[in-house]
C-alpha cells in the first residue's frame, strides 16, 4: 500500500539528512506504528507519506514514495487526498469549517463527490465514530477527544485506504485518548483502513500495532514485528520494559498478556516489602507551603473550581490528574495569583500572591504554563537567561543560566529557544521561573511532547527540586510520570476535589489512571519499574 | 407578519423550520440599506435605520463567534463620528461655513499663506458641527451595514459563492478568517504568560515579549491550516495547463481596471463620458468571461447547498424597498431626508421615508429563524425572540448599544 523505495529527506539549510535511505513497505490494513525519539524525523516519514514533505515544507526528498501506485513526487497532497487521509496532533488547529457536519463534509466538497453519497458518507461516519449527537455542534466547543474524532472523521469521509496520524493523542487525557484508539483500531478492523502512527505513549497503542517502524537518530529506518522491534527499541513502555526485565519471550504487548506471564514474577515480588521509588533524597513532608482555602473561578456561568481547598508541603511533590476541562489549569493559574479568582484565599508564607504585583507573586509561586514557548520572546538563550535574571533582580543566589545548567546541562547559549528540542525548552523556562527563587512550583501539562528518555530528565529535574525543599505542584494526564515522580495525588473532577492521597492508594487502584506496571503486578502495590528492579534486585 | 408562513406550516402560528437564509440575500439586503443610506443626512431617519438594522441583527443571527461582530461594527462607526465632529472643530474642514451660532472658540492658530483654506481653531459654529455630525451619522449607518450583513451571513459558506476562479484567494480569506478569533485568544494567553514574568502587560515594553510569541503562533496556525486544506483536497485542479491560468487572471484583472474606471466615471461627473458606462460594461463582460473560464478548472461540489426561496426573495425585497423609495424621495423631495444645517433646521420625520425604512425590518420576520446550537441541545424548542420581533425592538436595540 505504501511504499518507501532508498528515500532519503534533507531541509534546506539543514548539514545532515532527516531520513536517510529508507526502504519501507506497509501493507494493506496494517496498523503500522511509527516510534523514535523526540525530533527524530517521525513527523517528516508520515508528512513524506501524503507528499506533505516536501511539496509543503520545502527540502528535498530523494528517491520514491509511492501510495496506491500513485508517486508522491509527481502527486501533489491535493492529489492524494482521495488515498491519504492525515490527522494532526492539534485537530483544532486543522479544521476549516465551523461545525461537525461542514466539516465531514469539507473533503468530499472538494474531491466533487455527489451530493446525495455526501450526505450518506456524512451519516455512515457520524454513526462509526459515535459522533452522531455531536453533527450540529460548533467545533470549537467540543472537548479534546471529540475533536479528535471528529477531525479522523473528515478525513475518513473521503473514504481514503491510508490514515495518518501524527500523535492523534498527545492532547487527550487517558480516557479521551482510549475513544480516540478505540475508533482507529475499530477502523483498522473493520474496514481493512491502512494506518500509519506516530505515538509518544506507546503504553496506549502498542498492544494494537501490527508493525512498528522505528525511526533511529541518523535517520535510518527500521521496521518488523512489534515484539521483535520492542525487544531492542530505544523507547519502550513499562509493559515491554517488564517484559525485557523478566525475560518473557515472546514480549507481551498488553496487560493482558503480561498478566498471563506474570504469575511467577508476581509471587516472587509478593514476597518483599514494597520499595520507595528511587530518589535522591528521602523525602519527608514538611511545613506547609501554600495553602490555598474555598477557591473558586468562574468563566461567565461555568464554574470551573468550586471551593477547593489545597495544602502543599515543602518537599513533596503533588500531581494533580482529572479530565480535560476539571479545572486542573484554572486551579493552577488561580493559586498561583495571575488568573481569575472569584473566591478564596491563598496563603504562601503570611502572603496572598492574588494581591501581590506580578513580579512579587512569583516570587512566592512560579508557574510554567501549559504552553512554555508563551514565555519566550528574545533571540537567544543567553538573552532570555539575562532577562531573567533582572527580572528577579537577585532573588535568587544563582543566575538563570547557572539554573538551566543544573537542569538541562549543555545548551548553548547562541541558539534560538525556537531550535531548541522540547525539553530543552521547558528546561529554559523552567530555569527563567526557578530565577525568582519561587517556595512552590506549578508545572502546568509538562509531559507533552516528551519521549520517555525527555520525561526522565524531567522527573530527575523535579525531585531536585522537591529535594532543595520546594513544593512542587504537576498537573498531567500521565499515569506513568505521575507514579514515577509524585508523592501524593489530586484527583479533579467537574471542578471538585475527588480524591487525595499518597500515589499508590489513588492511582494504584483506579481502572483508568494505574500505571501498566500496577495493573500486570497487582495486588502488590509496585507502581514502576524501578520499584520492580529495587524490589528484586538479583533478577536477570 | 407571519400569516403567509403560518398558514402553510401545521403547528400553529410562529412555528417554522429554523434554518440560514442565504448569505448573499443577506448581503444582497444590507447593501441596499448601504445604498438608501447614502441618499440620507437627517438624523432622525439614520437612527431609526440604526435600530431597524438592530432589530434585524438581534432576532436572526446565530450564536457562532462571528455573529457576534455587529458591536465591534457600531464601535467602529461611534469612533467615526467622534473623529469627524473633532476634526471640524480643530481643523474647520468646511471654512465656507458662515454660521451665526458659535458653539465655543478655539484659540486660533495662524497659518503661512501657502496654506491656505486650511484652519486651525477658531470659532466652532452649531451649524458646522451638526453639519459634520450628520455626515458622520452617515458613514457611521454604512459601517454598520456591512457590519449586519457580516454578522448575519456565514462569512465562510458567503465565500462558497465566490466564483471557482476565485478560489485560490479562499485560501487566504479561510485562513485569516480561522485565525482571526484564536489570535485574539492567543494574545490573551500571552499576556498573562507575560505576568508570570513579572513583566509587563502593557506599553511599548510589552509589545516586544506579546507580539512575538502570538506571530509566531499565529504563523504556525497559519502554515498548519493551509496544509490541512491542501491535504484535504483544496483547490485540486482538473488538468488545465498554465496558459489558461495566466488568461483568467489577465481578464479579471483587466475586468477589475475597467469596473473601477467605469465607476469612477459614473461618480463624478466631470469626467470624459467614456469612462463611465462603456467603461463599466466593458469591465463586467471581461470580468466574466474571466470568471466563467476559471469557473471551468476547479470541480468541486457543495454539501447541503443553500437553497434560494421565497424567504430570500423577500428578504432582498425588503432591502431593495428603501433603496428604490428614498433614492426616488432624494429627487424630489430632498428636504426632508437632508435637514439643512444652515440655516438652523429641526430635522423633521417624514413619513414615507421612515416607512420604507422600516419595511426593511420586516425581514426579522421573512427570514426563518437561525439554527442556534442552544435550540439543538433542547430539541426542537421553538426559538423564542421569534413572533415578538416588533415587541422586542426597542430592547433589542437598546442591548445593541449597551454592547
Amino acid at each position: 500500500m505504501i511504499e518507501f523505495d532508498r528515500v532519503t529527506v534533507t531541509y534546506a539549510e539543514a548539514t545532515s539528512p532527516v531520513l536517510r535511505d529508507v526502504s519501507l513497505r506497509i501493507e494493506e490494513g496494517e496498523l503500522a506504528l511509527v516510534v523514535g525519539r523526540t525530533g527524530v524525523g517521525k513527523s517528516t516519514l508520515l508528512g513524506a507519506v501524503n507528499g506533505l514533505v516536501p511539496h509543503f515544507t520545502g527540502g528535498r526528498l530523494a528517491g520514491r514514495v509511492r501510495v496506491d501506485g500513485r508517486d508522491t513526487s509527481t502527486h501533489p497532497p491535493r492529489d492524494l487526498a482521495d488515498v491519504v487521509g492525515v490527522v494532526g496532533q492539534d485537530p483544532l488547529s486543522g479544521f476549516v469549517t465551523d461545525t461537525v457536519e461542514e466539516e465531514l463534509a469539507y473533503g468530499m466538497e472538494q474531491l466533487a463527490v455527489a451530493p446525495e453519497v455526501m450526505r450518506k458518507r456524512v451519516e455512515e461516519t457520524l454513526d462509526l465514530l459515535g459522533i452522531a449527537e455531536l453533527r450540529h455542534r460548533a467545533l470549537h466547543e467540543l472537548s479534546g477527544g471529540q475533536q479528535q474524532r471528529v477531525a479522523i472523521g473528515s478525513v475518513l469521509t473521503a473514504h481514503p485506504r491510508v490514515l495518518v496520524l501524527d500523535e492523534p493523542t498527545s492532547a487527550l487525557d487517558p480516557t479521551a485518548a482510549e475513544e480516540v484508539l478505540a475508533a482507529v483500531t475499530r477502523l483498522v478492523h473493520d474496514l481493512g483502513v491502512t494506518v500509519v502512527l506516530a505515538e509518544h505513549r506507546l503504553e496506549r497503542v502498542v498492544q494494537y500495532a501490527d508493525r512498528v517502524v522505528e525511526v533511529h537518530h541518523d535517520g535510518t529506518v527500521t521496521s518488523g514485528a512489534p515484539d521483535r522491534m520492542l525487544a531492542s527499541s530505544a523507547v519502550a513502555p513499562p509493559v515491554v520494559e517488564l517484559g525485557r526485565f523478566a525475560g518473557w519471550s515472546p514480549l507481551p504487548l498488553s496487560v493482558r498478556d503480561a498478566r498471563r506471564l506474570a504469575v511467577p514474577l508476581r509471587d516472587r515480588i509478593a514476597l518483599r516489602p514494597v520499595p520507595d521509588p528511587p530518589r535522591s533524597v528521602v523525602r519527608t513532608r514538611g511545613a506547609t507551603a501554600l495553602s490555598a482555602r474555598r477557591i473558586v473561578v468562574r468563566y461567565g456561568d461555568v464554574t470551573a473550581v468550586r471551593q477547593v481547598d489545597l495544602d502543599l508541603a515543602a518537599g513533596e511533590v503533588t500531581a494533580l490528574m482529572g479530565r480535560n476541562g476539571s479545572g486542573k489549569s484554572s486551579l493552577l493559574w488561580a493559586v498561583q495569583g495571575t488568573g481569575a479568582r472569584q473566591g478564596g484565599t491563598v496563603d504562601v508564607g503570611g502572603s496572598d500572591p492574588g494581591s501581590l504585583s506580578p513580579a512579587r507573586a512569583r516570587r512566592l509561586v512560579g508557574l510554567v504554563p501549559q504552553t512554555p514557548t508563551d514565555l519566550l520572546y528574545l533571540d537567544t538563550v543567553a538573552d532570555e537567561c539575562a532577562q531573567a535574571d533582572r527580572e528577579s533582580s537577585g532573588a535568587s543566589a544563582v543566575g538563570a543560566r547557572a539554573l538551566l545548567d543544573r537542569l538541562a546541562p549543555g545548551v548553548p547559549d547562541g541558539m534560538h529557544p525556537r531550535d531548541l528540542s522540547e525539553g530543552q525548552r521547558l528546561a529554559l523556562v523552567l530555569a527563567v521561573q526557578l530565577a525568582a527563587a519561587p517556595a512552590v512550583v506549578l508545572l502546568d501539562e509538562p509531559t507533552r511532547g516528551l519521549d520517555y528518555q525527555g520525561k526522565r530528565s524531567l522527573i530527575g529535574i523535579i525531585d531536585r527540586l522537591a529535594a532543595e525543599g520546594r513544593s512542587v505542584l504537576v498537573a498531567t494526564h500521565d499515569v506513568e510520570f505521575v507514579a514515577a515522580s509524585a508523592d501524593r495525588v489530586v484527583v479533579m473532577a467537574d471542578g471538585d476535589v475527588v480524591a487525595d492521597g499518597p500515589v499508590g492508594e489513588v492511582i494504584g487502584a483506579s481502572p483508568a489512571f494505574a500505571p501498566q506496571v500496577s495493573k500486570i503486578l497487582a495486588p502488590v502495590g509496585v507502581l514502576t519499574m524501578d520499584q520492580v528492579r529495587l524490589a528484586l534486585p538479583e533478577a536477570v | 407578519m407571519t400569516v403567509g408562513s403560518a398558514a402553510r406550516s401545521p403547528r400553529g402560528p410562529g412555528w417554522r423550520i429554523p434554518r440560514a437564509l442565504h448569505p448573499v440575500a443577506w448581503w444582497l439586503w444590507a447593501i441596499s440599506l448601504a445604498v438608501a443610506t447614502t441618499a440620507v443626512t437627517n438624523p432622525v431617519l439614520l437612527l431609526l435605520l440604526l435600530g431597524v438594522l438592530a432589530v434585524v441583527v438581534v432576532n436572526r443571527r446565530t450564536d457562532a463567534p462571528w455573529a457576534r461582530a455587529f458591536r465591534y461594527y457600531l464601535g467602529l462607526a461611534l469612533t467615526v463620528v467622534a473623529v469627524r465632529v473633532v476634526f471640524l472643530a480643530v481643523f474647520g474642514g468646511d471654512v465656507t461655513t458662515q454660521g451665526v451660532h458659535t458653539l465655543f472658540t478655539l484659540p486660533r492658530l495662524p497659518l503661512p499663506t501657502w496654506a491656505a483654506g486650511l484652519r486651525l481653531g477658531g470659532a466652532v459654529t452649531v451649524e458646522g458641527t451638526l453639519g459634520a455630525l450628520y455626515a458622520g451619522m452617515r458613514l457611521g449607518c454604512l459601517i454598520c451595514c456591512l457590519g449586519a450583513a457580516n454578522s448575519l451571513a456565514n462569512p465562510k459558506r458567503a465565500l462558497r459563492v465566490l466564483p471557482g476562479a476565485l478560489y485560490e484567494l479562499g485560501v487566504a480569506v479561510v485562513v485569516s478568517l480561522s485565525v482571526a478569533p484564536q489570535l485574539v485568544e492567543s494574545v490573551q494567553r500571552v499576556r498573562r504568560a507575560r505576568k508570570l514574568r513579572g513583566g509587563p502587560t502593557s506599553g511599548f515594553h510589552a509589545l516586544r515579549g506579546i507580539a512575538i510569541p502570538v506571530l509566531e503562533d499565529a504563523l504556525d496556525r497559519s502554515l498548519r491550516l493551509a496544509a490541512a486544506m491542501d491535504s484535504r483536497g483544496y483547490g485540486r485542479s482538473a488538468g488545465t495547463s498554465p496558459g489558461s491560468r495566466r488568461l483568467t487572471a489577465g481578464l479579471l484583472v483587466a475586468g477589475m481596471c475597467g469596473l473601477c474606471l467605469g465607476a469612477y466615471g459614473l461618480l463624478d461627473g466631470s469626467v470624459a463620458a467614456p469612462a463611465g458606462i462603456p467603461a463599466l460594461a466593458a469591465g463586467a463582460v471581461l470580468c466574466t468571461v474571466g470568471l466563467a473560464l476559471g469557473g471551468r478548472r476547479v470541480v468541486r461540489s457543495q454539501y447541503r447547498p443553500d437553497p434560494w426561496k421565497a424567504a430570500e426573495w423577500g428578504v432582498v425585497l425588503c432591502g431593495l424597498v428603501p433603496a428604490v423609495v428614498l433614492l426616488a424621495r432624494l429627487a424630489t423631495h430632498p428636504a426632508g431626508l437632508n435637514p439643512s444645517t444652515d440655516p438652523l433646521v429641526w430635522p423633521t420625520l417624514p413619513v414615507v421615508p421612515a416607512l420604507a425604512i422600516l419595511v426593511a425590518g420586516l425581514a426579522a420576520v421573512i427570514a426563518p429563524p437561525p439554527v442556534r446550537s442552544t435550540h439543538r441541545d433542547t430539541g426542537r424548542a421553538a426559538p423564542p425572540a421569534h413572533g415578538s420581533a416588533t415587541a422586542g425592538a426597542p430592547s433589542g436595540s437598546n442591548r445593541q448599544v449597551a454592547a
